[in-house]
Formats: structure tokens, C-alpha cells, sequence
């Protein structure tokens, strides 16, 4: 990528404490406009952390997290989201009792714009067929593979410039694990920045252009994907000798 | 980690899989081996419950068939039975004070459904309604506008007690409630008890201790009026159309408008909530808000109905609307309203259909005792109420 442009989302040094356990200890990350990356790491590593700070959902400690040159590391949440960012949870976690058009409505909560948001919901329809069908079903009936399509679209419905996917193969049959990253691919290819935090990292790493490697709160390896892929540390922890995990 | 820790973790995954459907089986075998007697106990409890209200009915059935039929004289030689002019009056009434439990409910389903506690100081907010409805209509009564333009005056009471009754329930939550949201959720509702006896203690400082009456309604209102084969009185009238719209405004706020649909959304997923830029705190004082503006129509529905408010006023419809709000299911807003109409239908008729017949003594006594046995019969028969979902294990937590 470009080395001369802003970073669209960085993080600028992070500390972050959960009392007095020490969990992202100096964290450096950025992200800019357009890229896919992904962050690997296994349980407890901190990723879920990295996510709820980008979000606003944690404080750190010290250090800053900068959205498109403005700090906006005491910024709330709803702050962040009108500026951009988004994030499709794990688990997909859809507001179960409410209809699909209702959960992508609440998708653009924040915009005014009508037109926008009449446009994106039929962006939305002509990526998903398969939700415009169940527009007025409760979201909680609906199969794991059309949540999970739902819980992208509602994450469009944004508008965002970087769209952050915590843990998207989770939960998926293996068939729709291979759709889903196609699908993440597409949304990339209209122009959104794209941040996976994956276990997955052989699937994340396929699609990703750069990766960072996130152990005990710590960035120990970040490179591009092929060198990331290439790398006989990595190889043996994440990806299994054969590479076919 | 490395690759052996993974297949170790598939493994100890696997275990812990086949290790849950061992439990669940021994769970599922448990109750079918072991009767506990506290089932028996209960069973025998539904069984009492249902026996009393079928021989009842039809004790009564048979009273209003023939008075002098053996069966209704072996139970009851000295009921009156109801005529059906006096059974449509006593539903009437049942009805138009079980939509004022409704109202009430509605606050109490509401903060439910949305913090997952129960603020038993709402009905001290449905007092403080009542309060400010006495207060600003015997100031409209002293101008001499009560009489000449009443349907102005009860607009205005109305407002006005909409308005000190909102206020009431956004300053609680914000003192009392909201620096307690992490805390567990028994705590909130010890408070909500604390506060309830503030409030109470407040109306005493301020009013004093005795009761205060409304002034007399205009005679035109309290005139009876067929409709429907009914004869209504005009104050009960209002009542019902009041506690209608009521439903309507909350209806169309809570399925039609985007701040409803926040309000959905916190309740059932604060942090998704919050991630979508809802500004979850104050969709939380939203909620506390409308609760306590249902409960402020509520409060001048009171005053209509019995003229007379005190500061302990609303203890009583306070538990009562809870029961409600249980009988319908918690968390449910249609749930709530049914749950006040039928417990309201239910105080009314019951002593005389039900009890009168069996032969149990000063039946018009036993209304209260009625609303509560409604609560504990469907907590027996359908805990989740009558329209409440049953709730998963880890959304009851």
C-alpha cells in the first residue's frame, strides 16, 4: 500500500488494562483506505480487546487510536461509527426478536441521508437475494448462513470506510466459511477497508494483503500475507505443517 | 500454540460436548424417577385452584339456571345471584380499573425489558400523578373552569401530570438507578424499594398526611349512558378512551418510530446496541420516561374513578399492575395491558361469580385477594404469563 497516505484507522502505541492485568501492551496497527488485513492470534491473545478499542468500547491506557488523522481515542462509540467504522460481531449476534428490515434499518441509525439509505438497502438486496425474501421474518428465524448475510448487510447499512469482522468463519458450516470470505472479498473490491481478526489465519491469510500476528497482547509478527503465509513460525503454530488447517 | 495444542483443544471441545449431553440426560431422567413433594405440593395447589373456580362457576351457573336447584342450594342456599345488568356493570368497572393497571404495567414491563429489573418505585410515579392531577384540578375548579370546561381541564390535568410524572421517573433513574448498572441486579431493586419510600415520604412533607380529594365531576359525566347493550358511566367512559389512546401513543412509539426501535434493540442487546451508535443511556431514560408518563395518565384515571389520593396510594395499583405485568408476561407491552384488563375484569366479577356461589363470607371484601390469587394461579399454570416468551437459560440469568 501507499506509504505516504494517512492511515484511515491506527492505533498509535496502545496500552490497555483490564484492572491490573496488562492486555494490549504497545500496540501499533494501521489500517488505510481500501486495504484488507487481517490480525491472527489464538485465545486470549487480545483480539477481542484490539476490537473493543478500535470501537470505543475500551479505553486504553495510553497510546491513541486515530481515525483518518483525528484522535478519536475518548471519542464514544456512536462517535466512531457516524465517521466509518463498523464491525460485524462474532457470532453475528442479530437482534433476534426483530425483523431483518428492522436490524438493517438500526444499521444506519446514525444517517439522515434517505436516499442513502434507500440505496444501500437495495445494494444490500442485490448482494443478498436471499434477505430481500425474508425482509419482514423475525432475524431469529432465519438459518446461520442468512444471519451471518444479515449481519453483513446490517454492517452496510453504515456506509462504513472500514469494516471491522471479528471472527467471521465462527460458528459457519465449512461450505459457507469459503462464501462468507468470498463475500468479504466482494465488499473489498466496492472500496471498503476491510480488518479480519481471525483463528482461521490459513483462510484470512488467502484473501488478506498484509497480517499482523497478535500473542499474549503483543504484535509479534507483521508482514504481507505472502509473507506471512511463507513463514515456517507461523507454519507450524497457526497453519499446521501441511498448511491444510 | 502449536499444532498438538489444537488437537488437544478439539479433543477437550468433544469431551465437553459429549460430557453436556450426559448432563442433560441425567437432568431429563431426574424428574421422572423423583417426584420432589414440592411438586406434589404444587400440583395439589393447581388442582385446589381449578376445583375451585370450576365447582364455583358452576355453582353459579346453576344458581342464575334455577336458585332452588339442589345443587346450588347445597352449596350456597343464601346466594343472591347477579343480574345481568349487575354483571355488566361489575365488568365495566373491572375493566375500567384494570386499564389503569394496565397503564401502570406498562412501566413496570418496560424497565424490565430493557434493564432486566423490577422498579418497584413505579407505583409511588403513578402517585405522584394522581398527586399533581388533585393539585392542578382543584386549582382549575377554584378558577371556575372545572364545570364550564372540563374537557379542557382534564387535557391540562393530564399534561401536567404526564409531565411531573416523567420528570420524576428520568430524575430516579439518573440518581438512583443508573450508577448501579453494573452492580447485580438485586441491588437496583432493593433501591427501587428505598426510593418508593422517599417518594412517599416526599408527598407527606409536601401535601401532609391526609388524604385529598378531587374535585365532584361534572354531573353530565357521571350519568349513565348505554352503549352497546351497556350502561357506562361517563367517568368510566373516559377512562377507557383515555387508557386507549394511551396504548395507541406507546404502540405507535414502540413499534413505528425509530427511538422504539432502539429501544428494542437495547432490550434485548445493549453492547450490538451500542455498536450500531445507539446512545444506549439515553434510550434507557426514554424508557424510564414513557413508563412514567404512562403512569402519570394512569395516576388522573385514579382520580377520576375514586376522588381521592393519599401518599400511600400507590402501593396497592402499584403491586397490582406488577401482578399484571407478570400475569401478561413481563417484557411484553400488549402482555401487559391484557394482564390489567383481565386482572382488573377478574377483581371485579370473581368474588360474586366464583365465590358468592361457594358460599364464602363479605365476598366484596375479598377483591384483593382475588388479584393475587389470579397472580399466583398463572404463575402456576403458564410462569412465563400469558403472552411471554419462554425465556432461554442465559437470557434468564
Amino acid at each position: 500500500m501507499t506509504e505516504n497516505q494517512v492511515p484511515l484507522l491506527e492505533f498509535r502505541g496502545i496500552n490497555t488494562h483490564y484492572g491490573a492485568v496488562h492486555i494490549l501492551k504497545d500496540v501499533d496497527l494501521s489500517i488505510f483506505a481500501g486495504e484488507l488485513v487481517c490480525l491472527l492470534g489464538g485465545n486470549a491473545s487480545g483480539k477481542s480487546t484490539t476490537l473493543k478499542t478500535l470501537l470505543g468500547m475500551v479505553t486504553p491506557t495510553t497510546g491513541d487510536v486515530v481515525l483518518d488523522g483525528e484522535i478519536v481515542t475518548h471519542r464514544s462509540t456512536s462517535y466512531r461509527v457516524e465517521r466509518g467504522v463498523t464491525m460485524v460481531p462474532e457470532n453475528r449476534r442479530l437482534f433476534k426478536r426483530l425483523s431483518v428490515r428492522e436490524n438493517l434499518e438500526l444499521g444506519a441509525y446514525l444517517r439522515t441521508d434517505r436516499d442513502g439509505i434507500a440505496n444501500d438497502l437495495e445494494r444490500v438486496f442485490e448482494m443478498f437475494p436471499r434477505v430481500k425474501e425474508r425482509l419482514n421474518q423475525k432475524s431469529g428465524t432465519l438459518s446461520g448462513g442468512e444471519q451471518q448475510m444479515v449481519a453483513v448487510g446490517r454492517a452496510l447499512m453504515s456506509n462504513p470506510r472500514v469494516l471491522l469482522m471479528d471472527e467471521p468463519s465462527m460458528g459457519l458450516a465449512p461450505a459457507l466459511v469459503q462464501t462468507n470470505f468470498e463475500l468479504i472479498q466482494q465488499i473489498h473490491e466496492e472500496g471498503v477497508a476491510i480488518f479480519i481478526v481471525e483463528q482461521n489465519a490459513n483462510m484470512a491469510l488467502s484473501i488478506a494483503d498484509r497480517g499482523w500476528v497478535l500473542q499474549t497482547g503483543k504484535v509479534v509478527l507483521d508482514d504481507s500475507a505472502e509473507a506471512l503465509l511463507a513463514n515456517p513460525e507461523l507454519r507450524a503454530s497457526y497453519l499446521g505443517e501441511s498448511g491444510n488447517r | 500454540m502449536s499444532v498438538d495444542d489444537v488437537g488437544e483443544l478439539d479433543t477437550a471441545s468433544q469431551a465437553a460436548s459429549t460430557f453436556g449431553t450426559n448432563v442433560t440426560t441425567t437432568y431429563d431422567a431426574k424428574p421422572t424417577s423423583r417426584v420432589l413433594w414440592v411438586d406434589r405440593f404444587l400440583t395439589f395447589i393447581r388442582f385446589v385452584f381449578i376445583l375451585v373456580i370450576s365447582v364455583g362457576l358452576l355453582a353459579f351457573i346453576a344458581q342464575q339456571i334455577n336458585p332452588q336447584n339442589p345443587f346450588a342450594q347445597w352449596i350456597n342456599p343464601d346466594a343472591t345471584g347477579l343480574t345481568a345488568a349487575q354483571f355488566k356493570g361489575l365488568l365495566v368497572t373491572g375493566l375500567a380499573q384494570g386499564a389503569m393497571y394496565g397503564l401502570i404495567a406498562l412501566g413496570y414491563s418496560m424497565v424490565y425489558g430493557v434493564l432486566g429489573f423490577i422498579n418497584f418505585a413505579h407505583g409511588e410515579v403513578f402517585m405522584v400523578g394522581a398527586m399533581s392531577g388533585m393539585i392542578t384540578s382543584n386549582k382549575l375548579a377554584d378558577a371556575g373552569l372545572w364545570e364550564d370546561a372540563f374537557l379542557f381541564c382534564l387535557l391540562f390535568i393530564v399534561v401536567s401530570s404526564i409531565v411531573l410524572s416523567t420528570a420524576t421517573a428520568v430524575i430516579m433513574e439518573r440518581i438512583a438507578y443508573r450508577p448501579l448498572r453494573g452492580a447485580p441486579r438485586l441491588i437496583p431493586l432493593i433501591t427501587s424499594i428505598g426510593v418508593s419510600f422517599f417518594l412517599q415520604n416526599v408527598s407527606v412533607v409536601l401535601l401532609g398526611p391526609g388524604a385529598k380529594s378531587y374535585p365532584a365531576l361534572p354531573s353530565w359525566l357521571s350519568q349513565k349512558r348505554s352503549l352497546i347493550g351497556f350502561q357506562i358511566e361517563g367517568t368510566k367512559l373516559v377512562v377507557l378512551l383515555t387508557a386507549a389512546v394511551s396504548m395507541a401513543g406507546l404502540w405507535y412509539l414502540v413499534e413505528r418510530t425509530k427511538t422504539g426501535k432502539a429501544m428494542r434493540a437495547v432490550a434485548e442487546d445493549k453492547e450490538i446496541a451500542a455498536l450500531m451508535g445507539i446512545d444506549v443511556n439515553r434510550i434507557i431514560v426514554t424508557t424510564f420516561a414513557v413508563g412514567g408518563a404512562m403512569a402519570g395518565v394512569a395516576g388522573i384515571l385514579w382520580g377520576i374513578l375514586f376522588r381521592s389520593v393519599i401518599h400511600t396510594t400507590g402501593f396497592l395499583p402499584g403491586i397490582k399492575a406488577f401482578s399484571a405485568a407478570v400475569v401478561g408476561g413481563i417484557g411484553n407491552l400488549g402482555g401487559a395491558m391484557a394482564g390489567g384488563l383481565s386482572l382488573g375484569a377478574a377483581e371485579a366479577t370473581a368474588p360474586l361469580m366464583l365465590l358468592e356461589p361457594l358460599g364464602v363470607d363479605g365476598v366484596s371484601q375479598l377483591r384483593d385477594a382475588v388479584a393475587f390469587a389470579v397472580l399466583i394461579f398463572v404463575l402456576l399454570v403458564r410462569p412465563s404469563g400469558l403472552f411471554g416468551e419462554r425465556l432461554s437459560e442465559d437470557e434468564r440469568a
